[in-house]
């Protein structure tokens, strides 16, 4: 059981190293093959034809961080449900019951977010 | 075949075959890869009346993916001035490694499959997580305004469906009682999870087409809007492996749809002598003409409705679904 184990996460690990190897070794195939005559114009960034103005990395939509946190806090419940559906069988009513309050709070908290206009995007 | 090796006491060995068997799978996949972008083409100018491909490499255009990649290889790499060169060489790398990470727990049939987690589903899930990673890393790097935008809203829009897609994904975790891709299909010898879990289905199809940032929701690439969206600054190669991991997403997600929904590689009925591999390929063939079918045939949804659909329509249905589930299970089973 513990070689299956050991096994599987070595899979994962050269999983891990082919998925860097491929792009790191075309890229580095690439570089004898492709040209590389750079000139002022190519290095500028592209906006449409339009001369770049100042930098883009500015002061961003705060949507995009409430969506964030909301996402931080469904995905951690997930991470409660996958253990609790697995041992569902075992566990009989008591879970059922735990597990139908912990939804009830969740769709409380998703409905309070829904009311306060948080998932509006506009 | 596989069960023997992986019962076998972990050496340097069995890693040098494991690294020899993952790049056969590797090898599979690149050419899974190029020819789903031909089928793409082709189904998509059947579809709207054209012919599609048709020039290089026969009437099929059998080698046009070939030397559009090829051409790819020969393009000049450029980076601009004002990005920040460390993580916009490192980006493309990000997003591509965990798109082939996460076929090392897919089951393709009984013989043919690699690491055997107990917590398959939910790595998959992790690992698939971390190619946001990558995308909003270049996009920020570019130090683009239609890169950083494209990125943002890519990161919005698969953390917001990442969520109704674990979420159903629930549904089958209970019914099977196991997180281990093999047990999933094990579970579905008589009935799939497909008729057993209709709702939970449409949820993770939904949601899955969503992650894939596939039309009608390729949002982070709206090419009217945002020119090309993260990637705006990226060419060549590097551009390339952006795309590639995007294929081989689709390549993982529609196995994963086979295995969570379809059945696997169990037959149908009384066709039993098919071979299960057969199976599995004529399934998944299925699932990528499905993604192919709704790029060819849906408009592009609008942002607002994009993000409010995730959030107002699938979440509350897929708590609504996890619900019924343990109910049915807790009183018919």
């Amino acid at each position: 059981m513990s070689n299956i184990y050991a096994n599987s996460y070595a899979i994962v690990f050269v999983f891990l190293c082919l998925g860097v190897l491929l792009p790191v070794g075309a890229l580095t195939l690439g570089r004898w093959l492709r040209p590389h005559v750079p000139s002022e114009a190519k290095e500028t960034t592209y906006e449409s034809g339009n001369n770049p103005f100042h930098d883009s990395r500015i002061q961003f939509q705060v949507r995009y961080y409430l969506f964030a946190l909301l996402f931080v806090i469904f995905d951690v419940e997930t991470v409660f449900f996958y253990p609790w559906a697995v041992v569902y069988d075992q566990l009989g009513l008591f879970a059922f019951v735990e597990m139908v309050l912990f939804i009830t709070l969740l769709a409380l908290g998703l409905i309070y977010a829904w009311k306060k206009k948080v998932l509006r995007w506009m | 075949m596989m069960e023997q090796w992986l019962e076998s006491a972990p050496s340097w060995s069995n890693i040098a075959l494991f690294f020899g068997l993952g790049a056969l799978l590797l090898a599979v996949v690149l050419a899974f890869v190029t020819y789903s972008i031909l089928a793409e083409r082709k189904v998509m100018g059947f579809m709207q009346g054209r012919i599609g491909p048709n020039q290089v490499g026969g009437r099929f255009g059998l080698l046009q993916t070939v030397a559009d990649v090829l051409k790819l290889l020969l393009k000049e790499d450029t980076i601009p001035k004002a990005a920040d060169r460390p993580l916009y060489v490192l980006a493309p790398v990000i997003a591509f490694a965990p798109s082939f990470m996460v076929l090392a727990v897919v089951p393709f049939t009984d013989a043919f499959r690699f690491a055997d987690l107990g917590v398959g589903l939910l790595y998959y899930i992790a690992v698939s997580g971390l190619t946001i990673v990558g995308v909003i890393t270049g996009g920020w790097a570019s130090n683009n305004k239609y890169a950083l935008l494209g990125g943002m809203r890519a990161a919005a829009q698969m953390i917001s469906y990442e969520i109704p897609l674990v979420m159903s994904a629930l549904g089958v975790v209970l019914l099977a009682g196991s997180m281990n891709l093999v047990d999933i299909v094990n579970a579905q010898q008589d009935v799939w999870f497909l008729f057993a879990q209709p709702l939970a289905f449409l949820i993770f199809l939904i949601a899955a087409v969503a992650e894939l940032n596939r039309t009608p929701f390729d949002l982070p690439e709206a090419e009217s809007e945002l020119v090309a969206g993260f990637h705006v600054e990226y060419s060549g190669f590097r551009w390339a492996f952006f795309m590639l991991a995007e294929y081989v997403y689709m390549f993982a997600m529609a196995a994963l749809i086979t295995v969570l929904f379809l059945g696997g590689w169990h037959p149908v009925a009384f066709l039993g002598w098919i071979p299960g591999a057969v199976w599995f390929a004529l399934k998944f063939c299925a699932v990528v003409f499905v993604f192919i079918w709704f790029r060819a045939t849906f408009p592009r949804v609008r942002a607002d409705q994009l993000m409010e659909f995730a959030w107002k329509v699938l979440l509350p249905l897929s708590l609504a679904n996890i619900v019924l589930t343990a109910v049915v299970k807790a009183w018919f089973f």
